[in-house]
């Protein structure tokens, strides 16, 4: 789990080019969006195909991801228990 | 009616002019077909949670209006006019690629959002939080001064007090290698490469970006006033004269009257004829030009203004931009005119202020 | 100033008909234009639902009578044809006899050729010729080039508001005088591009389009083109020229919210049609109907949904969205609501808001439903697109 975690946050810093952002500075318990990290509508989508393309989760309706991606730990929860590959 | 005036200007171009007041550290190139801007600093400028989505045109965009509002201490414009030939071409080849190489699999909506013609203009408005009118041009040769003549409209027909006006265009890799494969971009075999007396087909590529602080009165940072524009979509060489002289007429001047002509010559060989018309026409006249240090893009034409704008104010022409010797006690009122594979002609009249 | 712009030509084809005519008779019939994708491939062919024009590339050509080494792209084709029947409506025997413009629109511009050819441009030098017809300029070269048309050529692409600002732009040329006569309009071809543009923002439906709609799935993309002839009271005068409407009152804002989404209250929107109402000298009850937006995403409706009421409050007039008929046809779709708004005004008619069933639970706001005949005077017209570009665009009578 804590090797998903890790992998998450480099995937999320390297496709939502968060330039001034390591590894480091993400908590898994961090908001992702809002006050958080700050990440936007748009940054939901590309986790959207984030989660598609590594492990073969589709979300088909964006408002799904409100509770997905919450957090880092949420999110690794969710790719955790419903992840085909 | 209401003048329209030049407070401010921004640019990005092929020169690296960003410590320098004007072209005092220009060099004209000979030996690059295609001339990439030279990139400023971005960071002081752009948050680093708006700058991770930006291709280069915005953020030369975003830098270049920057530095044009803050000369002329413009906060929030009543217009935001852009133009751009080929747009946000980074972003819309990006995505395409993604498209035709994962076969409509797994692609992101960053790069489609932005590949938009009106991102740049977009983004300065949600920078600023302007809510005015926001227009984006995309025609050619002709997108800039369609922005100008709209911004122009703005200011002296609708009580506008304050337009930002600016053109931008992009280099990105694939439409680039399209545009040498169409011969569209001079080859190494036609080195060393010029714009005048030049021999060979097609043009030195380049990209940038100009922004002009235009306001509806004079103040101590005005460079000139734009007193017309002109465009036509296509006419033959033999043309021009008359394109010239009833644009001249319309504005009640006599060709004498003109005290510099700036022309966009970018030495394609098949279009040499229509600069050597405007140049015949000018023969007593001092002569200008600047896409040896630009390069040639569709709103190439902005660095043309740019040049023209700081000649008229300082009253002095750098060596660099004189196609002929002709010189003038005073540069009272400068005539721009570019045009580019034929097509796209325009004229903008500059005035001292 | 304040010189009137008259409409005296109008020409159109869209997935609902080829002429004003076929157009007008599908939206009295409640014939939707909202099909399967048949004449581009792509993975998402049955997975979504389009506004197709039924006319291939080829028969387009033929349509148009070009000759084989024409590099004309879909858009191109699809504006040339439009901007002809707008002229030949117009009663204009000699394009260049007064001072004409042409004012076009696009946001794909050239794509349904740049993207089949991407990359086998590096191998076929026969499809070379559509390398330079890519950018959104050229298609404009081509309707002029196509009319015969010398003179004031221009493209306006922002996004989605793309041809209410052609016309605006055009409008504001005749009332200062700068042209007597200008052909505004624009013209969008499906692509690719765009299908899966809209994918990834997970705004397409994958049935039919509910503009304002409490289910909304989303919109159905459309490809179309629209051009209107306007003429300075000049040119009317002199020709005695038939006058089909007035282009009266036009505003374009900023939501300066996000890229893509509307604000909440929809800012932008509101403060567009306050000024195109200022503009027009008129109040918000002079407005007889409502040419929506509605391109049926959550978003859109929503924040359209209140600006219409912070404008009209109590007074809100009939309102429909045509896209439920036609797609959402991105830059030409504010010129096509062009034609539908004059054409309602010239036949005293609302056209219906297809495919509505519950009102949004947000708000109380139904659309018209069904064709309606009413006196009709004033039409108010809503375009909106990426990048917070608001447009509203006001047609009259009189």
């Amino acid at each position: 789990m804590d090797a998903l975690k890790q992998e998450l946050k480099s995937k999320i810093i390297e496709v939502l080019n968060l330039e001034d952002v390591t590894v480091a500075d993400i908590n898994d318990d961090d908001a992702l969006f809002g006050d958080g990290l700050g990440l936007d509508s748009i940054d939901a989508l590309e986790l959207i195909v984030l989660m598609d393309k590594n492990y073969g989760i589709k979300l088909t309706d964006p408002k799904e991801g409100k509770t997905i991606f919450q957090s880092i730990a949420t999110m690794a929860a969710y790719i955790d228990a419903n992840r085909t590959k | 009616m209401k003048g329209c005036y030049i407070n401010g200007m921004g640019m990005v171009s092929a020169q690296n002019l960003f410590e320098t007041d004007f072209l005092e550290t220009a060099v004209p190139y000979t030996t690059e077909n295609v001339l990439f801007a030279q990139q400023p600093s971005y960071k002081e400028l752009i948050p680093p949670a708006m700058i991770r989505r930006m291709a280069k045109g915005v953020k030369m965009g975003i830098y270049a209006s920057t530095k044009a509002l803050n000369e002329a201490g413009m906060e929030n414009p009543g217009a935001i006019i852009t133009g751009t030939g080929m747009g946000c071409v980074e972003d819309s080849e990006k995505f395409l690629k993604t498209i035709l190489d994962n076969n409509e699999a797994f692609l992101t909506p960053t790069s489609f959002i932005q590949s938009t013609h009106n991102t740049v203009g977009a983004q300065i408005a949600l920078g600023l939080q302007c809510k005015s009118y926001n227009f984006t041009y995309v025609n050619g040769a002709v997108s800039l001064e369609t922005a100008l003549m709209d911004a122009k409209m703005q200011i002296e027909c609708d009580g506008v007090a304050s337009v930002l006006v600016g053109g931008i265009d992009e280099i990105a890799a694939h439409t680039l290698s399209l545009y040498k494969l169409a011969n569209i971009i001079k080859t190494e075999e036609d080195k060393p490469y010029s714009v005048i007396n030049s021999d060979s087909k097609g043009i030195v590529f380049s990209e940038g970006a100009s922004f002009f602080a235009l306001e509806d009165s004079q103040k101590a940072t005005t460079y000139a006033q734009i007193v017309d524009v002109a465009l036509r979509n296509a006419m033959t060489s033999n043309q021009v004269t008359s394109f010239i002289t009833n644009f001249l007429a319309a504005n009640k001047l006599e060709l004498s009257q003109i005290d510099a002509v700036v022309l966009g010559n970018n030495g394609d060989v098949d279009y040499d004829d229509y600069y050597e018309a405007a140049a015949a026409l000018f023969s007593e006249t001092p002569q200008w030009y600047y896409k040896h240090l630009s390069g040639e893009y569709n709103t190439a034409s902005g660095f043309g203004l740019w040049m023209a704008a700081h000649c008229i104010k300082k009253q002095q022409v750098p060596s660099v931009v004189k196609k002929n010797s002709l010189e003038r006690e005073l540069y009272q009122k400068v005539l721009i005119y570019n045009q580019c594979r034929g097509k796209d002609h325009s004229l903008i009249l500059l005035q001292k202020c | 100033m304040g010189k009137k712009v008259a409409i005296t030509g109008m020409g159109i084809i869209s997935s609902i008909g080829k002429t004003v005519e076929e157009n007008f008779a599908a939206l009295t019939e409640g014939k939707t234009g909202i099909s399967t994708l048949e004449n581009l491939e792509t993975i998402h062919k049955d997975a979504i639902k389009v506004g197709e024009i039924k006319l291939t590339h080829a028969e387009l050509e033929q349509l148009l009578g070009l000759s084989s080494d024409n590099n004309y792209t879909r858009t191109a084709l699809l504006g040339a044809y439009a901007a002809k029947q707008a002229v030949e409506a117009a009663g204009i025997q000699s394009i260049n006899e007064f001072r004409t413009g042409l004012i076009s629109s696009t946001s794909v511009g050239g794509m349904d050729m740049t993207e089949r050819y991407f990359y086998e441009y590096f191998q076929n030098e026969k499809v070379r010729k559509y390398i330079t017809a890519h950018d959104a300029g050229d298609s404009s070269h081509k309707i002029a080039e196509y009319l015969g048309l010398e003179g004031f050529v221009s493209t306006i692409s922002t996004a989605c508001s793309s041809a209410a600002n052609a016309i605006m732009m055009g409008a504001r040329m005749i009332e200062a005088g700068k042209l007597d006569r200008v052909i505004v309009g624009g013209t969008d071809a499906l692509a690719k591009f765009t299908i899966n543009g809209f994918k990834t923002l997970m705004i397409l439906s994958d049935t039919y389009n509910t503009p304002f709609d409490n289910h909304r799935k989303g919109l159905n993309l459309g490809e179309a083109a629209a051009f209107l002839v306007l003429e300075s009271d000049e040119v009317v005068a002199r020709q005695n020229k038939k006058i089909l409407a007035y282009v009266s009152g036009f505003g374009n804002a900023n939501d300066a919210f996000h890229q893509t989404a509307s604000s909440e209250n929809g800012d932008g929107a509101f403060l567009a049609m306050k000024k195109a109402l200022q503009r027009a000298h008129l109040h918000p009850s002079d407005i007889d109907y409502v040419n929506a937006h509605g391109t049926a995403t959550p978003n859109n409706d929503l924040s359209e949904g209140r600006a219409l009421l912070r404008v009209f409050g109590d007074t809100m007039p009939e309102f429909s969205s045509t896209k439920a008929f036609t797609g959402h046809t991105l830059a030409a779709a504010a010129a096509i609501e062009a034609v539908y708004s004059v054409l309602a005004l010239q036949h005293n008619v609302i056209f219906p808001n297809l495919n509505f069933t519950t009102p949004m639970e947000e708000i109380h706001l139904i659309p018209q439903t069904t064709l309606k005949n009413k006196s009709i005077h004033h039409v108010l017209s809503n375009s909106f697109g990426f990048g917070g570009n608001c447009s509203t665009v006001i047609f009259s009578k009189n």
